[in-house]
């Protein structure tokens, strides 16, 4: 290799570490949910996550202080069996543990001339020995926190361990009928779903009429209607929500979906319709006159010609709307709120009022972004696209 | 389009453009221009929007009048006996939080996603690696609220199961309640803003940057300039409208802001912002004419950049 070359490489390692640090940042919280959402719930509070590969806590201190007789797996002994769960029931905590070593056996000292372990050292070994013998077993990976989030089972273990027990809550009917159970995120994941469909449909197809009207068609005040247009764009939701919703309280539409979607809709319109219109304007000019010198009328050329070739900008916007209104929280917590839950809304719940363990935010986290994120990557390219043609949307 | 006509042949009907638009016009009218009118109004009321403002004031306090519910929501968070109460209190008011908000997190997305723009064009895994930055912007701002409040988890007891307090404690350091300690926790609301709106930056400053010429940079290059000065005095001064129509488009996002806030702290422990308060003050003290105040304020800081765009809309039809 040159010395150019080496140079080369060289120059480029800070722009590598750079890099490479950025995407940590933006990977490992990421991952970490991830993890966390798939570990028991005793385990999520009592280590980290990135602790996963590491041995069980105690695992160390029994190898130090018992394994030499007692063996890695607990069984060397046959008259002291550890992986028998009768006899390690016998010492729970480090307490009895502390008494048993401390007896002799057969007149000699229980660990020979080895000091005893302290008393954190001896919880740790009796905590690691009730999972050696199979008193408390904890697998390292399980979905029951999907499954206690999707059916919004909020007890002190799980929804199977409750439903096998038939200790389970009045509001679980441990069937299929709890996967609508309005506190599960099954049911606002079928909320959510509602919500977006219509509210990401409707403005689109409203923005491809008032943007071709906008590129192609020639009225009164056309130029002062589009530069307000491009001034609504930034106008803060927040700016609306009052009088609409006393507006709503008075029609009766506080809670329906009709009220998010024509809201969604609503908002999601001056940048809709400035995307269209750009997008349409573009369009070369011979396309429409030949089209009307074979004598169509404006709907054909609409119908016709122009939402075919808009397809490129109908997607992009498509997914612009389809992740704005489903990340949305606050038309959602001010319009539909408790009554019909959206996943954000569920999430944003359990955070602030019910206090709910990480094992299920984390489930629910993860459940609310899969759609989003497949979305996100199967169809990057047209998001990108209309970001750069847009860049302004709130 | 001021200079841009449309084919004659396709002047048929006068009626015709107003069908085309009528959907549109009529849903705009009604959830975004009657509304706005409609809030500014109810500004001026009491709680339930039925009397004058001017009813709401109480004896022996300050009174505006008819602006008594800006009086509330302009003053109500400051402690005015002496400056340096004052000082202390805006620092921790939504005012100051927003004030915050704004500088750090404009100047760490735009900085972040200018730097990562640069410095990904050069590696070959440039795509993924955008590809990775970008990707909260696909995640709800609440999805992203858990993320980093696990990350900024702080345990009482020994173990810390956050990443951030278990970082810290390993290098001996002692376990910070990042959520809970005043300016430190608005800090660290900011830093997932960042997080997620680098990539948004990030994506429209790298396409900028490819579209200049690379003659351009060769010619520097051959002429000695090193890179960092290429940077500074070729780049940048080539893409500056960019970076001002990002700066810009991040100042409204910020103004706006609302999720992060709420999920995370809720405005407690002094992260209150604008639009949290305006929040607040509508459906948790149901007081319609302070909720309305507040999001007047807000609009009223946002009117600038509905100018700047209004321009940028006009200049860019000239150049059409």
């Amino acid at each position: 290799m040159s010395r150019d070359r080496i140079n080369k490489i060289l120059n480029r390692i800070p722009t590598h570490a750079i890099i490479i640090f950025m995407i940590l940042v933006w990977v490992v919280p990421t991952f970490g949910l991830l993890v966390t959402s798939l570990r028991p719930s005793q385990a999520i509070n009592t280590s980290g996550w990135w602790t996963i590969l590491s041995p069980p806590r105690g695992s160390a201190e029994y190898t130090e202080y018992c394994a030499a007789c007692h063996g890695s797996g607990g069984d060397a002994l046959p008259s002291a069996n550890l992986s028998d769960p009768q006899l390690v029931g016998q010492f729970p905590r480090s307490l009895q543990l502390l008494a048993a070593l401390r007896r002799d056996i057969d007149g000699q000292p229980h660990m020979g001339d080895v000091p005893l372990p302290e008393v954190q050292a001896a919880a740790d070994i009796a905590g690691y020995l009730k999972q050696l013998s199979g008193i408390e077993s904890q697998p390292r990976f399980t979905f029951s926190n999907y499954i206690d989030a999707l059916v919004g089972y909020r007890g002190t273990t799980t929804y199977q361990q409750d439903c096998a027990a038939g200790t389970a809550p009045l509001d679980i009917k441990c069937d299929a009928s709890d996967l609508l159970n309005p506190r599960g995120m099954g049911r606002a994941f079928v909320n959510s779903l509602i919500v977006t469909i219509p509210a990401t449909i409707l403005p689109i197809m409203f923005a491809a009429f008032a943007g071709y009207a906008f590129a192609w068609l020639d009225f009164k005040g056309r130029f002062l209607l589009f530069a307000i247009l491009v001034g609504l764009q930034v106008v803060p939701l927040q700016m609306t929500l009052v009088p609409i919703s006393r507006l709503y309280a008075q029609l009766g539409l506080n809670g329906t979906f009709l009220g998010v979607w024509l809201f969604h809709t609503g908002f999601g319109m001056p940048y809709a319709i400035y995307l269209m219109r750009n997008f349409l304007g573009s369009l070369p000019r011979d396309l429409f006159e030949s089209a009307y010198l074979d004598g169509a009328s404006h709907w054909t050329a609409f119908y016709k010609l122009v939402l075919p070739l808009a397809m490129p900008a109908i997607a992009s916007l498509g997914i612009f709307q389809f992740l704005w209104v489903w990340n949305d929280l606050l038309v959602a917590l001010v319009f539909l709120g408790g009554t019909t839950p959206v996943m954000t809304y569920q999430i944003s719940n359990m955070v602030t009022s019910l206090g709910a363990g990480w094992h299920l935010l984390t489930a629910s986290a993860f459940l609310s972004m899969l759609l989003p994120m497949i979305v996100f990557f199967g169809l990057q390219r047209y998001f990108v696209r209309g970001m750069l043609a847009g860049a302004v949307k709130g | 389009m001021a200079g841009r006509s449309v084919p004659n042949i396709m002047r048929q009907g006068k009626l015709a453009p107003w069908l085309y638009l009528m959907p549109a016009l009529l849903i705009m009218s009604f959830f975004i221009v009657y509304p706005m009118i409609n809030t500014v109004s109810l500004s001026f009321k009491n709680r339930d929007g039925t009397a004058s403002a001017a009813t709401t004031c109480v004896e022996g306090n300050p009174c505006w009048g008819v602006f008594e519910n800006y009086r509330i929501a302009l003053t109500a968070e400051f402690d005015t006996r002496t400056f340096s109460s004052f000082w202390r209190t805006f620092w921790v008011s939504s005012y100051g939080n927003t004030i915050k908000w704004i500088f750090l997190m404009v100047s760490g997305t735009v900085g972040l996603g200018l730097m990562f723009a640069v410095l990904a064009d050069r590696v070959k895994y440039e795509a993924l690696a955008k590809a990775i930055i970008f990707m909260p912007m696909a995640v709800s701002f609440v999805g992203a609220g858990i993320i980093w409040k696990f990350v900024y988890d702080y345990g009482t007891q020994q173990v810390q199961i956050g990443l951030l307090n278990a970082i810290i404690t390993s290098l001996g350091g002692q376990p910070t309640a990042f959520l809970t300690i005043p300016q430190l926790n608005t800090v660290a609301l900011i830093v997932v803003g960042v997080w997620i709106w680098t990539g948004f930056c990030m994506t429209i400053l790298s396409a900028a940057l490819k579209s200049v010429p690379d003659e351009i940079l060769e010619a520097a290059r051959v002429d000695g300039a090193t890179e960092w000065t290429i940077f500074w005095r070729i780049m940048v001064p080539i893409i500056l409208p960019t970076i001002t129509v990002v700066v810009t488009t991040m100042v409204i996002n910020v103004l706006k802001l609302f999720d992060i806030v709420y999920v995370m702290t809720g405005g407690n422990f002094g992260t209150n912002v604008i639009a949290n308060r305006m929040y607040t003050e509508m459906y948790t003290n149901f007081n319609v004419g302070r909720g309305t105040a507040v999001a007047v304020v807000l609009v009223i800081a946002i009117i600038p950049f509905i100018y700047f765009n209004i321009r940028r809309f006009l200049a860019q039809e000239e150049m059409r």
